[in-house]
């Protein structure tokens, strides 16, 4: 019983997987709260000033480098745990019947994975990178510089693009089965099994799992369809 | 005896001399096979007819034909022991097919099970896990009275409800990823639910999920397909109560 062994463990290997999965799903809950100050639509005014706060506040900034390295080391677990899995059997079966015993997300996790992330990258290019990278935006219409925009302004002209929004609406479908399994799992793999609690964790979990990526495809939705002015 | 008719069938069975060689598929008829028979006598009848036709028979395991050896290890139609739940092959009849049907048998499927001969699969990877830990130590001498040591019903309900799995290797066939954790977790938890196995709990887990990586199996995601196809329906939360065992005995460890 070493500590040194831990990681190397398919359990330790597991433990990571589900801890950066729970750390993700905190991430979506304040993420999804402060873009949804956009339905105050009150012109991005309150949006804007929940923008600069997530923008100066330094917690959250050393925040942004943990939710970096805890994405990033949730797909080198989730590859790591691939690799080994293909490894363990070597000969697949001829006739496979896996709808019979197990749903299809929680069979198709690493697909529903990767579609993620290859939104994340287009997500990050649209308003990460330009937040941060670029001079382009001002955190209130108050300080904007001239030919300087706000968050709220970048969200607009981003939704215009109905291929965009068509593209963050199937993402965020992506998004919600990789929950629905995922939200259970994680508690499953940290142990935290129980008769009486399980049953509400599941419910939680379905509960999550539709109504977060739900909201984020209303944004675009809603700018786009000038719900939102 | 049955009145309904007898059926014809055909078999996609895999042939594989050792586990050195490449296998690959065979078919075979199966004629006149009673809807009354179980999956194993079908195969019987096939490998009679063959072996008077002077042709090898297809080897495959079996011992107990009840339920409880857990050796009929076939991968049939997709499914480990086939299409019903809770039951071996042995369990399985022939009522389950009908006339005409082509049914793919295959042996379990993982690095940890090599195959000795066509669907017999050598499943000594489980043994070396019960080996490293999956027994109680106590004294020689005299048998103890039972029951000198109370347990509480529902306790020993859940010890017996994991105690019932008979190794049979369904949840690493089932397991997209080929892992062991369903066996290995009924094995942890038959012993750390009572107070006789509660002693060692620490290191034992520890010891059958080291062992169990060493074997090759894969790594669980929680599908759920093991619970599904176990013919003795063990629970998931054995895996969590292995998962829980392991991260405390890491966690609470002097080393």
């Amino acid at each position: 019983m070493s500590n040194s062994g831990f990681l190397k463990s398919s359990i330790g290997k597991k433990f990571l997987m589900g801890i950066t999965g729970l750390f993700l799903i905190s991430f979506l809950i304040v993420h999804c709260f402060v873009n949804a100050l956009i339905f105050i639509n009150d012109g991005g005014h309150t949006f804007d000033l929940g923008c600069e706060f997530m923008g100066t506040n330094w917690i959250i900034r050393a925040m942004e480098i943990v939710l970096f390295a805890g994405i990033i080391l949730h797909i080198f677990q989730a590859l790591i745990l691939t690799l080994d899995n293909r490894k363990a059997r070597p000969i697949q079966y001829d006739s496979y019947d896996g709808a019979a015993n197990s749903k299809w997300y929680s069979r198709w996790m690493g697909l529903l994975g990767t579609l993620i992330l290859m939104f994340l990258i287009i997500h990050l290019s649209h308003f990460w990178i330009v937040s941060r990278f670029t001079n382009h935006l001002a955190h209130t219409k108050e300080h904007a510089l001239p030919g300087q925009e706000t968050m709220f302004d970048e969200m607009k002209e981003t939704f215009e693009n109905l291929w965009v929004v068509i593209l963050y609406s199937l993402s965020m479908v992506s998004l919600g089965y990789h929950l629905l399994h995922g939200f259970q799992s994680a508690f499953q793999t940290l142990g935290l099994n129980h008769k009486k609690y399980t049953p509400l964790i599941k419910k939680i979990g379905v509960a999550f799992s539709i109504i977060v990526p739900l909201i984020f495809a209303l944004m675009p939705i809603s700018i786009y369809m000038e719900w939102i002015k | 005896m049955s009145t309904t008719s007898n059926m014809n069938l055909t078999l996609k069975v895999w042939k594989q001399k050792n586990k050195d060689t490449k296998g690959k598929f065979e078919t075979y008829n199966a004629k006149g096979i009673s809807p009354d028979m179980s999956f194993l006598e079908m195969f019987d009848v096939v490998n009679e007819g063959l072996i008077s036709d002077g042709k090898e028979p297809i080897a495959f395991d079996h011992d107990c034909r009840e339920g409880i050896c857990g050796m009929c290890s076939m991968y049939i139609n997709g499914r480990p022991h086939g299409p019903k739940q809770g039951v071996t092959t042995c369990q399985l009849h022939m009522r389950s097919f009908k006339d005409g049907d082509t049914i793919v048998v295959e042996p379990w499927r993982s690095a940890a099970f090599p195959v000795i001969k066509d669907l017999a699969v050598d499943r000594s990877s489980f043994d070396r896990i019960m080996a490293a830990g999956g027994f109680v130590s106590v004294n020689t001498g005299n048998a103890k009275d039972a029951n000198n040591i109370l347990i509480p019903k529902p306790e020993a309900d859940e010890a017996f409800e994991a105690a019932a799995c008979i190794g049979c290797g369904a949840c690493v066939a089932a397991c997209k990823n080929s892992s062991a954790m369903l066996f290995v977790s009924a094995k942890v938890s038959q012993l750390a639910l009572l107070p006789q196995g509660k002693i060692e709990a620490q290191q034992r887990v520890w010891d059958m999920v080291h062992q169990m990586d060493e074997e090759g199996f894969g790594n669980c995601t929680n599908t759920g397909a093991c619970e599904a196809e176990c013919p003795k329906s063990i629970s998931l939360e054995n895996i969590a109560r292995m998962n829980r065992e392991y991260l405390i005995s890491t966690a609470i460890s002097k080393k």
